[in-house]
């Protein structure tokens, strides 16, 4: 399971990466969507992965990440989630905004000269 | 006063996040009379200086080296839930912040407060951000309120629209969103190494860390830096600094100076506390810190030569300061961090007073240009009613209801005002004598070459390759600072010989002039200010002191009531 988590971690963090350094605003907003994404299961694997572990210090057993899941990483990846969506509406609508401005979708609101 | 302080105390500490929280809905739920949302936004703005001034207060009749008031805004025990700490450090950012935020308010309310809609809600939310990232104690508290002062900003950045801005604001968010990520990557690993999340805590825990996760701590505090040293302005991560804040209005440039001192805050807090003994041997990122600071100055100095325009100049002028900080904070050392902090305080002030008298300027050199008044009738924008379309705003329009009778009238000789103003920024941003930026170098300075003479004051590392490259490029920046101010103070004043005499509005002018007659005050009274800052870095650099008080904070019991009888059940 780790192995799988880090790849798509991998994955999502360098396509987010190379859509971040094109300079369509589109692609932009995509790379920077897919590093959130990669960025939240980060945080979410920071909690350890375990399977059908509860959240709950069982007496008895040491509390050790062993015995129990940790529940604060979910609460941060909620938290971080909710942010990062509100982000990516802003970032749409001053998208939207240039596009509609300067009538190119290029990060620096005129084209390149060829 | 004290007593009253006393009572007050804890619950003071939170009053700078909370105020602002319940201005900004107020405001929002007031809809139009534009003036009343002014008056209740400046009200506000006073209210909270107050406070701050208060902190202020507190914080330095303690006494000691290191007072820290901490408050526990949930009442949870304290490794679980959010702390709010103050000390030293954090009530003078406090003071600062509410100073420049009130200025740039009064400003506001003459004219660019009609560029858009929503400038005071979206103002005190800026506020809410800015005040509770320093005063948090929680990282990922300290992130929340980096989103909050973002998000904010985003808004105050679009303000008056236009293409320009809009260009701006979208690499702006760009940027920031990507510093956000790091953000969350630092203090992801950060806590999965240490299991906390409460800064104090995670110092005393670096200690018990096994050799073998040090290398991945050391990349989670780098990478929380990175996150840090994009908003304080550090090259090479600094390049979205001058567009942004040259292309935003001239009173939310003149907010935005803050902002990059939010970053300085952040690496200030973080830095020392990681630094410390109680957090083990850690040497990290102090080299790194000095080598980009003196990068930023150099880049600050270098890219003042080539600004036209005073929002240009202002905003190299940040740099210029960013990298003085971030490169003595490198050494840490107290004496010279307490002369950098003061520095900071000029140089914040005078940087801000820049961004508002450039718009002055650029309107003198135009001639009278009113900004795009936002027109609401057409966008059919909820609970803003205001001008009727068709009517033309008068360049002097309304203000305030507390400034009746002053709109209009011309201030003479306003040329004079505006360019002894120019002047006392120039001073203040190169760090020429008589103002507080010269004595502040010059305590820098003097520290530097004091070390020399006597090398176990600072554990002979002052004098290093570092500390003299930082002594000629504080001396060299001063230089072409000087040069770029004074080219462009010759072209703004002196060359503008048959344009008609602008006409200022008090209400603009006195915020500049209070700004630099603070920046002046600094001056006259440097000696308690310095002695502050120097009590303000020792206490940082020994930080046992705010790791106890943070740690030994206990919640409030909860009130108990007296059991009228045994519960049924119980056993006697």
């Amino acid at each position: 399971m780790e192995i799988i988590l880090s790849l798509a971690i991998g994955v999502l963090g360098a396509s987010g990466i190379w859509l971040v350094l094109r300079p369509r605003t589109f692609q932009v907003l995509m790379g920077l969507s897919l590093l959130g994404y990669a960025v939240n299961l980060f945080i979410f694997s920071m909690g350890s992965l375990s399977r059908g572990a509860e959240p709950i210090v069982v007496p008895g057993l040491p509390a050790t990440l062993l015995h129990y899941t940790d529940p604060l990483p979910q609460a941060l990846v909620l938290t971080a989630i909710v942010i990062g969506f509100a982000m990516t509406a802003l970032f749409l609508v001053v998208l939207l905004a240039l596009r509609g401005l300067s009538d190119t979708d290029h990060v620096d609101g005129e084209e390149e000269p060829p | 006063m004290i007593s009253w302080l006393q009572s007050a105390m804890p619950h003071l500490i939170v009053v700078p996040v909370v105020l602002p929280l319940f201005t900004a809905a107020i405001l929002l739920l007031m809809g139009g009379r534009r003036q009343w949302k002014a008056l209740v936004n400046v009200a506000s703005g006073v209210v909270g200086l107050l406070v701050a001034i208060a902190l202020l207060d507190w914080a330095n009749a303690r006494g000691a080296p290191g007072a820290i008031g901490i408050y526990l805004p949930s009442n949870w025990d304290v490794p679980f839930g959010i702390v709010l700490a103050v000390d030293r450090l954090s009530a003078l950012m406090l003071v600062l912040t509410s100073t420049v935020s009130l200025a740039t308010v009064l400003f506001a309310t003459a004219r660019w407060d009609r560029a858009g809609v929503h400038y005071h809600a979206l103002l005190q939310i800026q506020l809410v951000g800015v005040n509770g990232a320093f005063l948090t104690a929680d990282v990922f508290n300290l992130f929340v309120f980096f989103e909050v002062m973002l998000a904010a900003s985003y808004g105050l950045l679009l303000h008056g629209s236009g293409r320009p801005r809009v260009r701006a604001g979208l690499q702006y968010i760009a940027v920031n969103l990507l510093a956000s990520s790091l953000f969350l990557i630092g203090v992801a690993i950060l806590y999965g190494i240490t299991g906390t999340l409460n800064m104090a805590d995670m110092a005393q825990k670096f200690p018990l860390i096994p050799q073998d996760d040090r290398s991945l701590l050391h990349a989670g505090v780098a990478i929380l830096g990175m996150a840090f040293l994009v908003k304080a302005a550090m090259w090479p991560l600094n390049f979205w600094l001058t567009p942004a804040y040259a292309a935003a209005s001239a009173p939310v440039a003149a907010l935005f100076v803050i902002l990059s001192k939010v970053g300085i805050y952040a690496v200030l807090r973080l830095w020392t506390l990681f630094q410390s003994t109680e957090a083990g041997p850690l040497a990290l990122g102090g080299d790194a810190l000095v080598y980009g600071g003196l990068a930023t100055l150099a880049f600050g100095a270098l890219g003042m030569l080539t600004a036209q325009q005073p929002r240009r100049l202002a905003g190299f002028g940040i740099l210029l300061s960013s990298g003085t900080v971030l490169a003595v904070i490198g050494f840490g050392y107290a004496a010279m961090m307490g002369g950098a902090l003061f520095y900071m305080l000029g140089s914040t002030l005078a940087a801000s007073a820049l961004f508002l008298l450039g718009d002055l300027i650029e309107r003198t050199r135009r001639g009278e240009v009113a900004p795009a008044v936002h027109d609401d009738e057409a966008d059919r924008v909820p609970f803003y009613v205001d001008l009727p379309t068709g009517i033309e705003v008068p360049p002097h329009g309304d203000a305030g209801d507390d400034e009746q009778g002053l709109p209009g009238r011309a201030i003479p000789a306003t040329m004079a005002f505006l360019g002894l103003s120019f002047v006392a920024c120039a001073l203040m941003i190169a760090g020429l004598p008589p103002l507080s930026g010269f004595l502040a170098k010059f305590v820098i300075l003097t520290t530097l070459l004091d070390s020399a003479h006597a090398p176990a004051l600072a554990g002979g590392v002052l004098m290093s390759g570092a500390g003299w490259t930082l002594l000629v490029l504080l001396i060299a920046s001063s230089l072409l600072a000087t040069i770029a101010l004074s080219r462009a103070g010759i072209r703004y004043f002196w060359t503008l010989q048959d344009r008609p005499v602008p006409h200022l509005r008090a209400i603009e002018c006195a915020p500049i002039a209070a700004l630099l007659l603070i920046a002046g005050a600094l001056t006259v009274g440097a000696e308690p200010v310095l002695r502050y800052t120097q009590a303000a870095t020792t206490s940082l650099l020994a930080p046992a002191e705010y790791i106890g008080a943070v740690m030994a904070a206990t919640p409030v019991p909860n009130p108990v009531r007296a059991p009228a009888r045994p519960a049924p059940g119980a056993v006697p």
